[in-house]
């Protein structure tokens, strides 16, 4: 007979991994959808071909490590579909597939698999991709000629970042605009934000606060009145990062003090390096640096229970 | 007999710099030009080359020296030794070979620094003859050489398309531009240590089965 020692607290919790991926995924399945719609077939072959390989890479990798293959837990695939989302639709196959296998094997099987990546796999992808082929990453094409200029069938143009008052708050918030093909529909973002946040699987703490300190760090910093700062939330991967990256469990602190500062942080480095950076875009850098940093901020005073706190002398 | 024995015994030093204690994956030393020359496989080739250079003759002049030298200044001597040999390097290679200078730059003066050369002054020249020292010497140089080599041949590759200069990968290949950039140094070097490592444990493994078997 075999005993399984644990400690304390002894709680059941209906939510496995494999429930809390199914759950993202859902989550995801709406701006996926406006993507799909946004920037037609191409960008339904990018998602596809990048759940794909992260899923096969996944397999390959525990099959030459001679690890029990747990592909059917979705987190590969919740991995490759957020890599694709963070891809343009004109993204060629063969990036597709590097970026999935870089994400799964380098960032997340060899430091340890699930649970011990120190980064989110997919957003150090999009990082390798854009340093690599930055051409290929900035190139946004829109097949949906509606959105944009009347007679033209694609209209390639930089990121509403580079070009700031091309575009209105509403075009921004509905996702009548150029971008990766996760990132535009802050709409469908928020309806997947809000099915997350009921089914328990993220707490309300690190998007929120990401979101407003993007936007109070754009007018203090860059001096901007309340509907450029606003603009600058609805740009760019602000929400899709701050929903869908920045609150992966393993890479976010655990504390609720903790996340704060994450939170807080993230916002605030983004901004410095939309304003004062070279890139137009500081997502990517922003969550990364932060969830190298969470060990860090793990690491600070937190509630020791059964401790009565000392009374502060007078 | 004890003649034989000395042979081998060179032979192993002479091998030990290449594999087991190869300084740049399993030492993990010098691994500041490591990182920083190893954009293509010539840069990687030619500081390996002026290091073994450096590092043969420093280590047979510490060898020949070691008596004479006090305990206390010991760091300080090594160091205009291999002052020395790294001027004679750099006026040389500005004399013969000015593009390899230009592409190396700051980092052929820097060798007066490089960790290995004054790890095996310290830990094998000050206590060995000057023959074995120079077989140290030899196999230490060629083991950072190789290591140098394939690194920089897997990001020239990688990032350009091309090892030597020769293009391998035709024309339509898109080079992934982050591999001859700094984070791709030290992508290129996590990786390729975690795999040396892996294969010199396999080696071992083996062995020690082979031994047990025997015994």
């Amino acid at each position: 007979m075999s005993l399984r020692i644990s400690t304390a607290p002894h709680m059941h919790n209906p939510l496995t991994t494999q429930r809390l991926m199914q759950f993202v995924f859902i989550a995801l399945l709406p701006t996926a959808a406006w993507g799909v719609y946004a920037f037609g077939f191409s960008a339904l072959l990018v998602l596809l071909l990048s759940m794909a390989s992260a899923v096969a890479a996944e397999f390959v990798w525990q099959k030459i490590a001679k690890q029990p293959v747990r592909v059917g837990d979705f987190s590969a695939l919740v991995t490759g579909l957020i890599l694709g989302l963070n891809l343009p639709a004109t993204a060629p196959w063969w990036m597709v597939i590097i970026g999935s296998a870089f994400a799964i094997i380098i960032v997340k099987q060899l430091f340890g698999g699930l649970g011990d990546n120190f980064l989110n796999p997919a957003l150090a992808a999009r990082a390798v991709l854009l340093a690599s082929w930055p051409v290929h990453m900035t190139a946004s094409a829109c097949v949906n000629p509606t959105f944009f200029q009347a007679g033209v069938d694609a209209v390639s143009t930089a990121t509403p970042l580079g070009a700031p008052g091309t575009f209105t708050l509403t075009q921004l918030f509905l996702g009548q605009c150029p971008g990766a093909i996760g990132e535009v529909s802050k709409a469908a973002i928020l309806l997947g934000f809000l099915f997350l946040l009921l089914t328990g699987v993220i707490s309300w703490r690190i998007p929120v606060i990401t979101v407003c300190s993007v936007y109070v760090c754009t007018m203090l910093i860059g001096g901007a009145d309340w509907q450029g700062a606003l603009a600058a939330v609805l740009s760019g991967g602000v929400l899709f990062g701050s929903v869908f990256m920045a609150t992966d469990y393993v890479t976010s602190p655990i504390t609720p003090w903790g996340q704060v500062i994450y939170a807080v942080l993230i916002g605030l480095i983004i901004t410095l390096i939309r304003l004062f950076g070279s890139y137009p875009e500081g997502v990517t850098y922003g969550i990364l640096l932060m969830n190298i940093a969470t060990p860090l901020i793990d690491r600070l005073p937190r509630t020791i229970y059964g401790v009565k706190k000392e009374a502060k002398k007078a | 007999m004890s003649e034989n024995n000395e042979k081998k015994s060179l032979g192993k030093v002479f091998f030990n710099g290449i594999i087991p204690e190869n300084p740049t994956f399993r030492l993990v030393l010098g691994t500041c030009p490591t990182l920083a020359v190893t954009t293509s496989a010539l840069n990687g080739l030619g500081m390996g080359a002026a290091a073994t250079f450096v590092l043969v003759c420093s280590n047979i002049a510490i060898s020949l020296l070691r008596k004479f030298i006090p305990d206390q200044v010991r760091i300080p001597a090594f160091i205009v030794v291999i002052c020395t040999f790294v001027t004679m390097v750099q006026l040389l290679m500005k004399a013969f070979l000015p593009s390899l200078d230009e592409s190396l730059g700051i980092f052929i003066p820097l060798i007066v620094v490089n960790c290995i050369i004054l790890a095996r002054a310290e830990a094998f020249a000050s206590k060995n003859g000057p023959v074995a020292s120079a077989f140290d010497g030899l196999g230490m140089g060629l083991g950072f050489t190789l290591a140098l080599t394939l690194m920089g041949s897997i990001r020239e590759l990688i990032g350009n398309g091309s090892v030597f200069g020769w293009n391998l990968l035709g024309a339509s290949y898109e080079p992934m531009l982050l591999i001859v950039l700094a984070s791709g140094g030290f992508l290129t070097f996590g990786l390729l240590m975690g795999l040396v490592n892996l294969i010199v444990k396999k080696f071992e493994r083996k062995r020690a089965e082979k031994e047990a078997q025997a015994a």
